[in-house]
């Protein structure tokens, strides 16, 4: 390969910008093992006390809990519901499931503050302010378009005549989706299910605007600790969060370094 | 049963809840920015007489505007070099890329206010290094809001290049080349015109995304750069002025819904956004 200027330039600017993504991400290891009590790199040794801290604490622990099982639910709950959407309108395939589908993916569009304030004041209707079931089913709505995305895509792979194959055998219109697309899309559906869950997860709007003191969620808890106090848990658990994304993103790296191997050689 | 009855029994549940839970509301607030406190277009004539809103509709466009251009910049150099130049590392380097995307806005938020607040870790390793003996300001400002928001915004504008480079044929580039163009003037001649649609696509998505984005600006801007979002929470928790926080909401509405009309006739809308791999 020539080292031509351009491609000089592209490779030595590309590393650059990678380490302005992700450097700045990884500084909250350090400041995470400080023995201090505020935030700031340790001083004179590195201490755990802070992941003792979260460890030990009711309602961190308490906020954490919360958050993992609304993203699950949300995750199930999107999951089913985006999932016979996207059959419905990968069968219709007119005019009117074309239309379906772009109402789907409104919550992208819509500012989160703006929807938030929607939410609210139909929420203090319903009755729903500060209930579990009110961030669920908010969060649920903020996830069905990442679903229909992820497991539309997974149906534009399927070729038309397996499914139509099954229904001329005789098999009713329940068992082929059970048997025949259900199975061939189910990486869409998985792919849809972490990212419904990782938008519950991560969500913060919403929370802000629809709960008060019953319903505590684990990016709530971090939102109110960077802007009261310089509490270096908040360290802590990014750290732990971060490292559990690292992990994630190195096996699929990993797998993927695996996966290409044959072709390489 | 008809047969089309049956798709749309499996249409209709997430559809239903959609329209019931999510857009109905939203439509809603229409109907509070016409009501509270008292029925008429009071909140409207408020809203455009307000120099307030003025500017920080303004700075909410010129924050968008500026985001985006430094992520196409930014996110072509290395869309381009993961297509291209880097097929060892590729794998390594779209990780890299991906990484960022997962960690949640709030916790990229913190580590920035960790590295650029007064007493955060930039000043002071300037500080020991006695190149300044008065912190910088960084933040509560916009350019610590600017450089945060690119730095979450980024993937958003890398990812669909990537797409879109990747379905480019090498052969016309190779073409050129053999033909005599230089490197240069093959990439600016033949390749980037190809990537066009790639760059509208991540321009468009990164910037109606900045255009509502709330929670970054509100922990880097320090309530100085009060982008048009954290204007309408401020007017909501500071003053329960319902009605002009629901009229600015309508505002943002219709200035995102003319950007994605404008932007339709130069961006593949359905690309774009239903189809986003």
């Amino acid at each position: 390969m020539t080292r031509s200027p351009l491609r000089i330039f592209f490779a030595t600017g590309s590393w650059a910008i990678l380490a302005f993504l992700v450097l700045p991400i990884l500084v909250v290891i350090p400041v995470s093992l400080t023995d201090t009590s505020f935030i700031g790199l340790p001083r004179e040794h590195l201490s755990l006390q802070h992941f003792d801290t979260f460890l030990h604490s009711p309602e961190w622990l308490h906020a954490t809990w919360t958050s993992v099982w609304i993203g699950v639910i949300v995750g199930a709950a999107s999951t089913t519901l985006g999932t016979a959407f996207c059959i419905g309108c990968w069968f219709l395939s007119d005019r009117a499931a074309m239309i379906a589908r772009w109402v789907m993916i409104v919550p992208i569009l819509v500012p989160p503050v703006v929807q938030s304030l929607g939410f609210y004041k139909f929420w203090v209707t319903l009755g729903l302010i500060d209930t579990h079931f009110g961030v669920i089913l908010a969060h649920t709505l903020l996830a069905l378009p990442y679903v229909t995305i992820s497991v539309f895509a997974a149906l534009t792979n399927l070729d038309r005549r397996i499914p139509q194959a099954a229904r001329n055998l005789g098999a009713p219109l329940g068992m082929a989706i059970r048997t025949v697309i259900l199975p061939s899309i189910r990486p869409g559906m998985i792919t849809g299910a972490i990212f419904a869950f990782i938008v519950s997860f991560d969500e913060i709007v919403g929370v802000l605007f629809l709960t008060v003191r019953r319903v505590e969620t684990l990016p709530k808890m971090i939102w109110e600790g960077i802007q009261e106090s310089v509490d270096p848990v908040i360290a802590a658990v990014a750290t732990i969060l971060v490292f559990i994304t690292l992990l994630v993103t190195a096996a699929a790296v990993a797998r993927s370094y695996v996966a290409s191997k044959p072709q390489a050689s | 049963m008809n047969e089309k009855l049956r798709y749309w029994m499996l249409v209709l549940p997430a559809l239903a809840v959609m329209i019931l839970f999510y857009i109905w509301p939203v439509l809603n607030i229409w109907g509070i920015s016409v009501t509270e406190p008292s029925a008429g277009l009071g909140n409207y004539t408020r809203m455009f007489d307000s120099n307030a809103v003025r500017v920080s509709f303004v700075l909410t466009f010129r924050v968008a505007a500026i985001t985006t251009i430094l992520c196409l910049l930014l996110g072509y150099v290395l869309a381009y070099t993961i297509s291209n130049f880097a097929t060892r590392v590729r794998p390594l380097m779209l990780g890299l890329v991906l990484l960022p995307f997962w960690v949640s806005v709030l916790i990229r938020s913190f580590a920035w206010i960790v590295l650029l607040g007064r007493s955060g870790l930039v000043n002071d390793a300037l500080m020991d290094a006695g190149l300044i003996s008065t912190p910088i300001r960084f933040m509560h400002n916009e350019l610590g809001v600017l450089i945060a928001m690119v730095h979450v915004m980024l993937p958003f504008a890398v990812l669909p290049m990537l797409t879109n480079m990747r379905g480019i044929d090498g052969s016309y580039m190779r073409a050129a080349r053999g033909l005599g163009a230089s490197e240069w003037r093959a990439f600016r001649e033949v390749y980037f015109p190809q990537t066009l649609p790639g760059v509208f696509s991540g321009g468009l998505l990164v910037f109606v995304l900045s255009l509502g984005f709330y929670i970054t600006p509100a922990l880097l801007g320090g309530g100085r750069v009060m982008m048009i979002s954290e204007y309408i929470t401020y007017q909501i928790q500071e003053f329960l002025n319902w009605g002009l926080g629901a009229a600015l909401s309508v505002a943002l509405l219709v200035a995102t819904a003319i950007v994605l009309l404008v932007a339709a006739r130069f961006v593949n809308l359905r690309k774009t956004f239903l189809e986003r791999s």
